[in-house]
């Protein structure tokens, strides 16, 4: 079917077709293509990047490149300060940034309440010691404070509390989970940690889609450290970023191989990932590919009604083609030819949209999802099997009604006979 | 040359079966410009049909140029057409998205001629039918009479062995019509075969056989000097 002398003919054909057809049906089909193809890359892209999003908002204001946690089995990561030493130590490193945690409660309205029997408006919460500078450094998360500042390494007293342990950020009611009621920057509340109770003021709300973010707060390591009396500097979190283009697990390994492994979990942020963000990646993948495979029978559907209709119009035409000698196999092939174009141009443009204007202002601007901010995701690989996939079903769609009316008795279609 | 033996045409319509072509002999030699005339629903068209292997006879034997016809497959007959014979139709069924030019070259090319040589043709055959100037327009832009010279042009570009009309001056005034026709004297003159199907007795008389058929049979035959 597909000899030389057959294509040369098919795209003389479809050449003349498409150059001599109506612009406004080039263009409208061209539009339904690219739109197809948005539909094909975008869709998948961005519901994979909902959660590509909390993926990366989780290492970048979190667990950084590597994360090194206690073992489930120890209250802190011991020989903490040796271990911290070694990955200031190591070149790959850019920022560290060493966490105390503890549980513990704040309470809020103290002073307010009037009697004993109403219930204290107490908030069970992560309290976690930080250097204020290096974990700025580190998870940048100065930039997520909502309201009054960012804690500073001379601070006393002070708490950052995370927004979702403030009532006003978190507008429902959980079985079993508490916030606290009219906080703002310089109210006194109360914490208590480790046996300790001290009245602190809140310096401000953080607030951002990382739970380890927002459900925590946080205090001057020093301050921590005296209060839970961890007088041996030893630390329940190190999260170390690395240098751009660094693999982390390369410096995971390099941790594990001096000895870190026996005192500590030493992850990078991927080992990290709870499994059920895996899964529910792979959920949305999958749900992405159902509602592209639906975008792409749309497209089939489109191209076969279309390549249908000007067959079945052209039908005498096709008639005489065969009628003057031309081949079927080359007719068949003029209509794949014309099929092709407009999966093609349309794709190209799709392309073009996508990476030129799409993805970059995605990238700039995250879509502001309630748990994530949302990226495209759009590999090229991946683009580019699907405008594959597109191409090949649109070139399917369009050779079946070609053949339909193509093989039809050549004089009936002449003189228009049925 | 043609042969035909027994021809016989029928068309069926639920239960109703029509015959159109009911027994035909004929023998056209090469050379040849004959005129199949006949009264409308005579059936001459059909019978030009079947011997320009447009259409699939109920019965009976063709052979065209020495090939019978009855064993070729629809690419093996189409191949034929493309090759040895030429058609014009009576509506010029030129095709509107192509240039008078490219319409001629098409034909050349599937041929899988070089394609110079394949334009040289074509130009070659439009300045024949007088269109030398008119390579570049479309059909659209042309008139009745030279829509159907291209026609002319494309049927005869690829020196076919047999030039076959259905009824060409059918949509022509007198002048067009007259003008397709000398053309096509001038072409039999240079030892075309042509067989043409016409109801128009003033071009009859260019034939230098008449066949009249009547009721899917041949009723009269007239051999004349032109």
């Amino acid at each position: 079917m597909f000899s030389q002398l057959n294509i040369r003919i098919g795209f003389f054909l479809a050449k003349r077709q498409i150059r001599r057809s109506s612009l406004w049906t080039t263009v409208l089909i061209i539009f339904v293509m690219f739109f197809t193809f948005l539909n094909l890359v975008v869709v998948t892209g961005i519901l994979v990047g909902l959660i590509q999003g909390a993926i990366d908002a989780v290492r970048t204001h979190y667990t950084s490149d590597v994360i090194v946690s206690t073992l489930s089995d120890k209250t802190y990561i011991e020989n903490s300060p040796e271990i911290i030493r070694i990955v200031k130590s190591l070149p790959e490193v850019e920022a560290v940034t060493a966490r105390y945690l503890e549980g513990g409660t704040l309470e809020a309205n103290y002073k307010t309440r009037s009697n004993e029997k109403e219930k204290p408006n107490i908030a069970p919460a992560s309290i976690v010691g930080i250097n204020p500078a290096e974990e700025d450094a580190v998870t940048g998360i100065s930039r997520f404070v909502v309201e009054g500042e960012y804690l500073s390494t001379t601070d006393y007293d002070q708490v950052l509390v995370g927004a979702y342990l403030d009532k006003k950020y978190l507008q429902f009611d959980s079985p079993g989970f508490s916030s606290l009621e009219n906080i703002a920057p310089g109210v006194k509340i109360r914490l208590k940690v480790g046996g300790v109770e001290r009245e602190v003021t809140v310096k401000g709300i953080i607030k951002a889609k990382v739970d380890e973010v927002s459900l925590r707060a946080f205090m001057v390591d020093s301050q921590l450290r005296s209060m839970i009396g961890r007088g041996d500097y030893n630390v329940d979190e190190i999260s170390v970023k690395l240098k751009s283009g660094t693999d982390p697990a390369l410096v995971r390994d390099i941790l594990i191989k001096n000895g870190a492994g026996r005192v500590a979990k030493v992850q990078t942020y991927a080992d990290a990932q709870p499994k059920f963000i895996k899964d529910i990646a792979d959920t949305f993948a999958l749900l992405g590919n159902v509602l592209s495979s639906i975008g792409l029978v749309v497209a089939s559907i489109t191209i076969f009604i279309v390549i249908f209709i000007n067959a079945i119009t052209r039908r005498k035409f096709i008639g005489i083609l065969k009628g003057i000698g031309i081949s079927e196999q080359a007719i068949e092939i003029s209509y794949i030819m014309q099929s092709f174009f407009y999966a093609f141009v349309g794709s190209l443009i799709g392309v073009i949209v996508l990476y030129a204007f799409l993805e970059p202002a995605v990238s700039a601007h995250p879509i502001d999802f309630p748990f994530s901010d949302g990226i495209l995701v759009a590999p090229i690989s991946g683009t580019l099997l699907r405008v594959g996939l597109l191409m090949l079903t649109t070139i399917i769609a369009g050779f079946i009604p070609a053949r339909l009316i193509v093989r039809k008795n050549t004089l009936d279609s002449i003189l228009g006979r049925n | 040359m043609i042969k035909v033996k027994n021809l016989k045409k029928s068309f069926k319509d639920g239960d109703q079966v029509t015959d159109v072509l009911k027994g035909i002999d004929f023998v056209a030699e090469n050379g040849e410009f004959i005129g199949i005339i006949g009264r409308s629903g005579a059936g001459k068209s059909t019978f030009l049909y079947q011997m320009s292997l447009l259409d699939e006879p109920t019965s009976g034997e063709i052979e065209v140029d020495g090939r019978d016809t009855h064993a070729m497959t629809i690419g093996e007959k189409t191949f034929f057409r493309l090759t040895r014979l030429g058609y014009v139709f009576q509506d010029y069924a030129l095709l509107p998205e192509m240039s008078a030019l490219e319409n001629v070259v098409l034909p050349l090319l599937m041929q899988d001629m070089d394609k110079s040589a394949a334009y040289k043709n074509a130009e070659e055959a439009l300045g024949k039918v007088g269109l030398g100037h008119r390579f570049e327009n479309l059909p659209s832009q042309l008139s009745g009479g030279e829509q159907q010279r291209v026609a002319v042009a494309r049927a005869i570009a690829h020196r076919p062995k047999i030039l076959f009309a259905d009824e060409p001056t059918a949509n022509l005034d007198s002048v067009s019509g007259s003008a397709v026709i000398e053309l096509f004297k001038e072409l039999n003159q240079k030892g075309q075969t042509i067989v043409m199907v016409t109801h128009e007795d003033e071009y009859a008389k260019y034939c230098n056989r008449i066949i009249h058929l009547d009721d899917g049979k041949i009723v009269k035959e007239i051999t004349q000097k032109v």
